[in-house]
């Protein structure tokens, strides 16, 4: 059966596991994942029915234990050395057809987009060779085919792979990259962010493949700063769409905001709320804009999506070193490249060759286990600026150091090359107008 | 039969897939070029391009784990109102584009009548990202999908509808690594007691040196017991966070008396109005009470809705806190300050008030 209907009769060749405190997971309005494990369970005649009547007697066993009963283990595919989530069950001689349940991490498509006839094919794979179980998405951002044996993970891989999808990061490596919608179908986007997120990742795949880096490193796109994939969090590298000149203001729709919400609301949700006083409504109900002083943190333009939007001259701001709790505690990325064009080839291509000069970085710097976020910590921020070639920017810091312990001899030779650096500026914009 | 081994097949190399072929074609003519967008209803979006050509989001929660009978269903649904394309949120929702509204309603209905609630859009509680749990994880302390289940049928009404002051993420973990990730409400294990080692496994099993220094705290030190090398655990310097058991099992950090439940408050990913956040503790030591977990339930209902009552529009829970004060988020929420509320991690000192600012 393939109409999408559960079946309902049992599956005369297993015995069902009883599962007394999943079945009280089927109550409720939201779609019940048990539910859906059930009707994998009860698919007469298919291969995968006793694998998941086992998997459903093992998490009911968690349940009821309170314990988790997996454990990891080495698994990968022809040629690659990760990208396979393995898993071996501790409690095997009670549910031996879920003995191993492997995952298998599949990067999808930037964005997420699908047609229903590829996610048929993906079904019609993973019945063939897996559980029949598929999450759309991991936190890692990979489409997780999850519960395949040792045996058919190569021949499931093959088949995935011949229609086009690759294995993603596991391990010490490279991982699945994510992208918000960005361009695709939200105004506020401000770069192709599926074209930056393709060609970085896609230029650096050995590293995902063949795990040799010191530990994870990931990247992530959003088009603006809303991070709707929560970059910031949660990439070591993470680009966010950001542009240099004003906010574009149609004064008319703003004028219409103002008369269908209010004067006092409008005051109240949009221009007390701006973080750094940027904003003013006139008394014509007009609104007056300190672009210098506009931090691009979205709000207005969120509230007010008709009237607000992004400026015209685009790009990408990058941060650097953003992370999970272990082991030194959460962190964020930190503003490293405040700005960076990113609308021509040449643009795209310079994104690509700094994207790789950090990842090379972090190979030849970091210690193991320490995500880069950690290595700079360690190392200091003007050592990693250093060995990047990058200039210091105002844009990097909250505020400017607070303990004096630190030798300033070279003050003046680092005080002209930002005068110069500023000089050069000036002349290249009064050049290029 | 032939003696020589078949070479497996080598991989085609293809890294991340061109995503322009699987795009729904009015997103593919539109790409870049988008207006504005509205909200015409909870759970439905209209983009507007500059050329004033539509395009209908209809978005719907879903289990994230899902068989492929529910897939198969879905894109059915998709062949019928969308023109065979879907793209899928960060949180797992489902989202159906429509270039003619007049399948909009039908579309909503059709979701309906399978059981996906339509929702998740503005100024709603959107569908919770989780972990794995006790479903696949290795490490795990709880679910991931069950805790999710019971929370996200209390929050149904505040899914399918926008009467919350700003968007709610929502993020379960089911260890302190956290992979669920940081949100406006946080449910994550908190283990409350240092690791239990099976000292006869240890040896064979544990990369001993790499154990030692994945400790946070260096509480880990080399040992021997019963005349086999092993590890000890210094239990006063301990902060039980489990980080020693991925790396090396016997040192089990579950169990009944030491799995608890944190929730954590004012996590924010975007950089609307104030900077991006992490969360912070509300409460700890709930119990770990499969397969309802009805004392996490009521502390999030409960935090929930007095957000929900209390905050001004826009404001996202970390805010509204800021607003209020720590001293009035407790009191509304009936939780208590405790000394665990003291920060004492690397950096505590800038987590103290260090003014005379305070709220009564």
């Amino acid at each position: 059966m393939k109409d999408g209907e559960p079946h309902d009769g049992k599956t005369e060749e297993i015995e069902i596991h009883p599962t007394p405190m999943l079945d009280q997971l089927e109550d409720g309005p939201w779609p019940s994942f048990v539910t859906g494990l059930k009707r994998l369970r009860d698919s007469k005649g298919e291969r995968y029915a006793p694998m998941v009547n086992d998997l459903m007697g093992q998490l009911n066993h968690s349940y009821e234990n309170r314990k988790g009963y997996w454990k990891g283990g080495v698994v990968s595919v022809y040629g690659y050395g990760g990208g396979i989530i393995p898993r071996y069950s501790e409690v095997a001689d009670k549910f031996p057809e879920s003995k191993e349940f492997h995952t298998l991490r599949i990067m999808p498509p930037p964005g997420f987009h699908y047609t229903t006839d590829l996610l048929r094919k993906m079904c019609d794979i993973w019945e063939e060779h897996g559980s029949g179980l598929i999450a759309f998405h991991g936190q890692s951002g990979d489409i997780m085919f999850q519960g395949c044996s040792t045996e058919a993970t190569q021949p499931a891989f093959d088949a995935l792979n011949e229609i086009g999808f690759d294995l993603g990061g596991a391990g010490p490596a490279l991982r699945t990259a994510m992208s918000c919608v960005g361009a695709a179908r939200c105004e506020h986007s401000c770069f192709d962010e599926a074209k930056a997120h393709r060609g970085i990742i896609n230029s650096l795949l050995d590293e995902m493949h063949r795990p040799s880096l010191p530990y994870k490193f990931k990247f992530k796109f959003s088009g603006c700063g809303n991070d709707c994939v929560n970059a910031i969090h949660r990439a070591d590298f993470a680009v966010i769409g950001t542009w240099r000149d004003d906010i574009k203001v149609d004064q008319e729709a703003v004028k219409e905001h103002v008369a269908k919400v209010g004067r006092k609301y409008t005051i109240d949700t949009v221009i007390s709320m701006c973080p750094t006083r940027a904003l003013s409504l006139n008394d014509d109900n007009t609104l007056d804009i300190d672009n210098k002083s506009c931090v691009r943190c979205m709000h207005c333009i969120n509230v007010m999506t008709k009237a607000l939007s992004p400026g015209d001259d685009k790009g990408v701001s990058i941060m650097i070193g953003g992370k999970r709790s272990l082991k030194v505690g959460d962190m964020m990325g930190i503003m490293i490249k405040p700005f960076m064009k990113l609308e021509t080839e040449e643009d795209f291509e310079a994104l690509e060759e700094f994207a790789e000069e950090c990842v090379e970085f972090f190979a030849d710097n970091a210690l193991e286990h320490e995500r880069v976020g950690e290595t700079i910590d360690r190392i200091g921020l003007p050592a990693f600026l250093e060995a990047l070639d990058l200039d210091v920017d105002p844009n990097m810091v909250n505020h400017p150091r607070t303990s004096s312990y630190v030798r300033t001899d070279d003050f003046d030779e680092e005080a002209a090359k930002w005068f110069e650096r500023k000089a050069t500026e000036a002349g290249m914009t009064v050049a290029g107008e | 039969m032939s003696t020589e081994k078949a070479t497996p097949r080598a991989a085609d190399e293809v890294g991340v897939p061109d995503h322009i072929q699987y795009m729904h074609p009015t997103l593919v003519k539109n790409h870049g070029n988008w207006a504005y967008h509205d909200r015409p209803r909870p759970g439905v979006l209209r983009h507007v391009s500059k050329d004033g050509e539509e395009v209908f989001t209809v978005r719907a929660g879903t289990q994230r784990q899902m068989d492929v009978y529910t897939i198969r269903l879905l894109c059915d649904i998709g062949d019928d109102f969308a023109d065979g394309h879907i793209r899928f949120t960060t949180r797992s929702n489902i989202e159906y584009m429509v270039s003619d509204q007049a399948k909009v309603d039908p579309l909503i209905e059709k979701l309906g009548e399978h059981g996906f609630p339509v929702g998740g859009t503005g100024a709603s509680v959107s569908m919770i990202s989780h972990t794995q749990g006790w479903l696949h994880c290795d490490i795990p302390g709880t679910d991931a999908s069950g805790v999710v289940k019971g929370l996200m049928d209390m929050l149904h009404d505040e899914f399918i509808d926008e009467k919350m002051p700003n968007r709610v993420r929502i993020t379960t973990s089911c260890c302190q690594i956290n992979c669920g990730g940081q949100g406006d409400i946080a449910v994550n294990v908190q283990y409350t007691k240092p690791p239990k080692i099976n000292h006869d496994l240890v040896a064979n099993v544990c990369e001993r040196p790499a154990v030692v220094a994945r400790c946070p705290v260096a509480a880990i030190r080399p040992a021997m017991v019963d005349g086999k090398p092993t590890l000890e655990v210094d239990e006063k310097k301990c902060v039980c966070c489990g980080a020693c058991y991925p790396p090396c099992p016997p040192m089990q950090i579950n169990g009944d008396d030491s799995t608890k439940i944190a929730v954590w408050v004012g996590g924010k990913h975007s950089n609307a109005r104030s900077k991006p956040t992490f969360h912070k503790l509300a409460v700890a030591n709930l119990p770990n009470n499969a397969p309802h977990w009805p004392e996490v339930n009521a502390v999030v209902k409960k935090i929930v809705q007095a957000y929900k009552k209390d905050a001004k529009h826009w404001e996202r829970m970390g805010e509204w806190i800021d607003r209020i004060g720590w001293n009035r988020f407790f009191e509304l929420t009936d939780l208590a300050f405790t000394k665990h509320h003291l920060d004492t991690w690397t950096g505590a000192r800038k987590t103290m008030n260090m003014s005379a600012h305070i709220h009564f």
